[in-house]
């Protein structure tokens, strides 16, 4: 076999050893939280996990109950999707199927750019203009709250629902609509009862992924919502987010306590939710585009 | 002639795109209008005195960190995108790696924080360093390399690569000689925006490498850094006398802002010149 033979071959090994670098990554990402989280259960055991008292700095008794992180998680999750949905659908129905075509290349890269904008520069915006907004507006002692947290958070996952729905849109067929139009509906009604159907698990794709980029979203929560874990369910309350107590306590911790192991059974939980989300969201992505 | 209730609500959807549009310019505007009084050549180049003075370490801290993540992450997210467009086959190594790259892009950073501290700071021993924060910020952007760079090599028609196979090339030949030469700007708009993710993060480098005040500047990788965003996020909440911390942090998000802006726009641009070039 000839140098330029040998070296052929050789190449395609090395190149698959650096693919193989993300497998890698993510057992190790798994192993590690796994392996530092892992000698919690012999004690305190998982059981104190399921406790509406997250005190793990308390002199007296520490408790480690995660409920009030999950539940404080799950409403600004929740409340953000709710109030992004209706944004990005409607921007994504706009720039598809209304706006011109200089119009959508001007709105894009625009509405393209909230995505590179940092959290923490977000957070910092909702901290200074956007707490006092809801301060003032609800009457409150406090503007952060968990919904000042879930507005914010909202306005995050715009770009990834409006950018995925809106490729959904596009990808429906031209002669559904053409069908529609020719039976006399106008394009309202061909939008709302054609299109954005057929569009459908596209849009709830689009939905998902936005989902899980709000649920792992750390500093712009931790700057706004107060960071008091209570296990109460109104938005109008200071809440703490599994995302802003491991970013808040893990620099206070002493490493191998039994407090950073909790932390790091946190991040377990973030991460199988978030892993979840999305391979729902991509096996649904996926069915759309194959059909 | 549309019906009322059509314009009416044509225009609503208008009015809908225009408000998110309205609130990113509203933000960008409040953070420039604010900031740019802060921001000058002093503010730039001297080291903070607590709340006050200047960024300067911080600025050099998130080069250093965003250099050593892409040294890392642009060979292997290089190769990576190179064997799976043009090595891989159907099967189950293929969708093995495919499902990494999604699952690596859907991790929340904060999680990449505890996997950088478990692994690279405690583990290996590197500390609180450099080192630490850029190989987690490395394994953070990999996907964002991976995936940009795959999408610039399809672009590559097949026929250039069937016409050096056809003439005796051998695949790798092909590959470096025919294929890259017209992938590489494509891959590196990728890896511009992967530096962008990088240098704006600030939850995996809360757990691996940031200090808030600094008397010097980085010796070594095993040094700790400032870094623009992590100061940002301390200037904003840690400080109980705003009024004087209020301007720099205006000041630091500026910068961060147009660090990080300015690398999007930058690859954009990039990317439709090339796009221009090649058209094929």
């Amino acid at each position: 076999m000839s140098f330029r033979h040998l070296q052929d071959r050789s190449v395609k090994y090395f190149l698959l050893a650096g693919a193989s670098v993300s497998i890698v990554v993510v057992v190790l990402i798994f192993a590690f939280l796994i392996r530092e989280a892992l000698p919690y259960m012999k004690s305190p055991g998982l059981g104190s996990f399921f406790s509406e008292r997250w005190a793990p700095t308390s002199p007296l008794k520490a408790g480690y109950g995660l409920l009030p992180l999950v539940a404080g998680s799950a409403m600004v999750t929740i409340l953000a999707t709710l109030i992004a949905i209706p944004f990005g659908v409607c921007g994504a129905v706009y720039i598809a199927e209304i706006a011109g075509k200089r119009e959508r290349e001007l709105l894009k890269p625009f509405i393209e750019m909230i995505a590179a904008i940092p959290s923490v520069v977000l957070g910092f915006f909702g901290l200074v203009v956007l707490a006092p907004i809801v301060k003032s507006a609800f009457g409150l002692p406090t503007g952060l709250t968990g919904l000042t947290g879930a507005v914010l958070l909202a306005f995050m996952a715009v770009p990834t629902i409006m950018s995925i729905s809106e490729d959904a849109i596009r990808n429906v067929p031209r002669s559904y609509l053409d069908a529609s139009l020719a039976l006399g509906a106008n394009r309202v009604q061909t939008i709302f009862k054609i299109v954005v159907p057929a569009a459908m698990s596209g849009i709830i794709a689009s939905i998902m992924l936005g989902m899980g980029r709000v649920v792992g979203e750390t500093m712009a929560v931790i700057m706004v919502t107060g960071n008091a874990a209570q296990f109460r369910f109104t938005p109008l309350v200071q809440i703490r987010t599994m995302t802003a107590t491991i970013a808040a306590e893990m620099g206070e911790v002493t490493n191998g306590s039994t407090h950073y192991q909790a932390l790091f059974w946190v991040g377990i939980v973030l991460l199988f939710v978030t892993f979840c989300i999305n391979l729902v969201a991509l096996r649904v992505l996926r069915t759309y585009r194959r059909a | 002639m549309s019906s009322l209730s059509e314009r009416s609500a044509l225009l609503a959807l208008r009015l809908i795109t225009y408000l998110v549009v309205c609130t990113v310019g509203f933000i960008v505007f409040d953070i420039v209008i604010k900031g740019i009084g802060v921001v000058n050549w002093s503010f730039l180049t001297t080291n903070p005195q607590g709340a006050a003075g200047g960024i300067f370490p911080a600025i050099v801290g998130t080069l250093y960190l965003v250099f050593g993540a892409i040294v890392v992450a642009l060979p292997l997210g290089m190769a990576s995108a190179i064997y799976l467009t043009e090595y891989a086959k159907q099967g189950r190594l293929t969708n093995t790696i495919r499902l990494a790259i999604v699952t690596l892009a859907g991790v929340p950073s904060i999680v990449f924080g505890l996997f950088g501290l478990g692994l690279f700071v405690l583990f290996f021993g590197f500390g609180t360093s450099i080192l630490s924060g850029s190989l987690t910020l490395a394994c953070m952007v990999l996907p964002t390399i991976i995936v940009s760079s795959e999408e610039a090599l399809r672009a590559v028609p097949l026929a250039l690569r069937d016409a050096s196979l056809a003439l005796g090339a051998t695949k790798w030949e092909t590959i470096r000689k025919s294929v890259l030469p017209y992938a590489i700007p494509g891959m590196m708009t990728g890896s511009i925006l992967g530096i962008g993710r990088a240098a704006g993060e600030t939850a995996p480098i809360l757990l691996t490498v940031a200090a808030f005040s600094l008397p010097q500047l980085p010796r070594s990788v095993y040094d700790q850094v400032m870094a623009l965003p992590y100061h940002l996020y301390v200037l904003a909440t840690q400080f109980p006398n705003q009024d004087e911390a209020r301007p720099t942090a205006y000041g630091t998000a500026l910068v961060l802002l147009l660090l990080v802006l300015g690398l999007n726009t930058g690859a954009i641009v990039l990317r439709s010149h090339f796009r221009r070039r090649n058209k094929w």
